[in-house]
């Protein structure tokens, strides 16, 4: 906001006049609320990882969602195991421009014991190379939480 | 429900910057391409529009389409925006087939664009990374590159695909592209240059995926009795169908296939379907379209397939999906030669090709995506082959598919979140 007025007072930056090309910069404050999904992110904060068990049916996901997709009934919290594996993965050097500064990673979709469904996270302190389907991880956490979902990580354990 | 023909299109080259056209000019490019073609139809023909356009952040401008639509000269007839991610083009088709279908309208015009280009690539990519989860997926560094990395990872894994059966795939539709003058990339490619351009998320390279476009692109969708009085050579709409997934990858079951009418459950006994390997929504989408057009066996009864081939990979997922191989069997697919053109040279040992070509415009690889204009680029070309029109069209007849008579159209949204399905017929 300060910054458009700014730009304003002092008037328009062109890149280019035929055709004629202005630049528009723009930001916005966004109030993103975690609404019903709010309580991962405070476990996070207490070294947790909680998903969603179904009272139902039973399913389990690693990912959180308050209501089962399978029969539609209101899930539990449950903490999930702090190891697992991991089930797929990539080593990305490039990626959207929020993330350029933090290339290369490796994200990678990890699977626990006994539950259902799969986690998305970043693996750190392993070769790109040295990655592979399988590897047991374990799950690290931020000493001074962001509350975001990267206040959790996974590195590569031998248990 | 009413039969529904196609009687023409145009597309508005797709190039990696139009900064002397906007949204409304490229599509009015197209537009009137496709009322030229058409020599006997009128604008006052047109009862509506369905508008496509992918992403408010790359247009900056809200309520696009109703631009569109006063530039067009089409107020105050019917309009709307359809908006479903990379498969924005694919569902707008179907929705000018619905208007048509259900007896809403006579004639209803398609229309998408995307202007990619006003943007950096890397705020491109986070743009199109915010179709992905914001609490869970896109933070964790958002990037649809990475994801599509990860799912071919695990099909590598789970059927031994190799990175040199997705770099043929890349070959294959860029040297098709060579003939088609609307494509933006189109070249001669070895698998060692696929293999050697710059990593981008392993084990995809940059020529592993499609570049981001400007473009746009339009059809005509008209009644039988409309289309018999406009058109010498209308194209049938024999099937539609779409499906859907979870949004995160994550989330997908690992269950069993859902079987199409050439496979039998005993193909599949130790595949946990879908998994993050393959498209449940696209496996969906295919079966809705084959059993609307009474097709039991795609790879003998269709002539050629246009698919969302935003990477190598998805290419390959992509086959199976379809059943023009079976799961598993998507690498061994294209190194047998069959989705490659008979008489084109791509400088490759390939056994027998042109078995059932895939993307012989050139796809989303070569040809550009341009989000909400790429299913409808795919529905034109397939209209010209049908036709028996492509040498009019692009100048050449290289890309011809002989006796085409078939054809089949697949757009594709997020990590196969949205996914649509359309069977053309020549008539
Ligand atoms: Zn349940």
């Amino acid at each position: 906001m300060k910054r458009g007025i700014h730009m304003h007072a002092q008037g328009s930056v062109l890149l280019g006049v035929d055709p004629l090309v202005l630049l528009d910069h723009y930001e916005i404050d966004y109030h993103h609320s975690y609404a019903q999904d709010s309580p991962f992110f405070v476990g996070l904060s207490k070294k947790k990882l909680l998903g969603s068990c179904c009272t139902e049916c039973g399913y389990i996901y690693a990912t959180p969602r308050s209501h089962c997709m399978e029969c539609g009934a209101a899930t539990d919290w449950c903490e999930l195991p702090l190891t697992g594996r991991v089930h797929t993965f990539t080593t990305c050097y490039f990626g959207g421009e929020v993330f350029l500064d933090e290339t290369p990673f490796t994200l990678i979709l990890v699977e626990f014991d006994g539950v259902d469904s799969l986690f998305l996270a970043r693996l750190k302190g392993m070769e790109p190379s040295t990655v592979h389907i399988g590897l047991p991880v374990v799950a690290r956490f931020a000493k001074t939480p962001s509350f975001k979902v990267t206040d959790v990580w996974f590195e590569h354990t031998h248990r | 429900m009413r039969p529904v023909y196609m009687i023409s299109g145009g597309i508005t080259k797709f190039a990696k910057a139009h900064i002397n056209k906007d949204f409304r000019l490229m599509v009015k490019e197209a537009y009137d391409y496709a009322l030229r073609d058409v020599p006997r139809f009128s604008k006052d023909m047109i009862d509506g529009a369905v508008g496509s356009y992918f992403s408010d952040h790359f247009t900056r401008q809200l309520k696009a389409a109703s631009m569109v639509q006063d530039y067009l000269g089409l107020c105050p007839k019917p309009s709307k925006r359809v908006e479903g991610g990379g498969a924005t083009g694919g569902l707008c088709f179907q929705s000018a087939w619905e208007a048509i279908a259900s007896g809403r309208m006579n004639c209803c015009l398609a229309f998408g664009f995307e202007t990619m280009s006003r943007v950096n690539t890397w705020k491109g990519n986070e743009f199109i990374a915010l179709a992905s989860d914001t609490n869970f997926d896109f933070p964790v560094g958002g990037f649809y590159s990475g994801y599509y990395a990860m799912m071919v990872q695990r099909h590598m894994y789970e059927f031994g695909t190799t990175v040199e059966q997705l770099a043929m795939v890349s070959v294959k539709n860029h040297v098709n592209a060579l003939c088609n003058p609307y494509a933006q990339k189109a070249k001669r490619l070895s698998v060692k240059q696929v293999r050697e351009s710059p990593m981008v998320a392993t084990p995809l390279t940059m020529e592993d995926i499609c570049t981001m476009s400007d473009g746009a692109a339009t059809c005509i969708l008209a009644s039988e009795e409309l289309a018999a009085k406009v058109c010498d050579r209308p194209v049938r709409i024999a099937g539609v169908g779409s499906g859907s997934d979870t949004m995160r990858m994550a989330d997908r079951p690992h269950d069993k296939v859902m079987l199409l009418p050439h496979e039998q459950e005993s193909d599949y006994l130790h595949l946990r379907y879908p998994g993050v390997h393959s498209f449940r929504g696209g496996r969906m989408a295919g079966k809705l379209a084959y059993e609307m057009a009474g097709i039991r066996n795609p790879l003998e009864e269709l002539s050629f397939v246009e698919l969302h081939d935003a990477y190598t990979s998805s290419e390959i997922q992509t086959y199976e999906d379809l059943g023009l191989c079976k799961y598993g069997e998507g690498g061994r697919f294209v190194e047998s030669g069959a989705p490659f053109m008979a008489d084109v040279n791509y400088g490759l040992d390939i056994p027998k090709a042109g078995r059932l070509p895939v993307n012989p415009s050139g796809g989303l690889l070569a040809c550009g995506h341009p989000v909400g204009a790429t299913g409808l680029m795919q529905a034109v070309f397939a209209f010209w082959q049908l036709q028996g029109t492509t040498s009019k069209h692009l100048g050449d007849d290289t890309l011809q598919v002989q006796q085409a008579k078939r054809g089949l159209i697949h757009s594709h949204a997020g990590t196969g979140t949205y996914i649509t399905v359309s069977i053309l017929e020549a008539t």
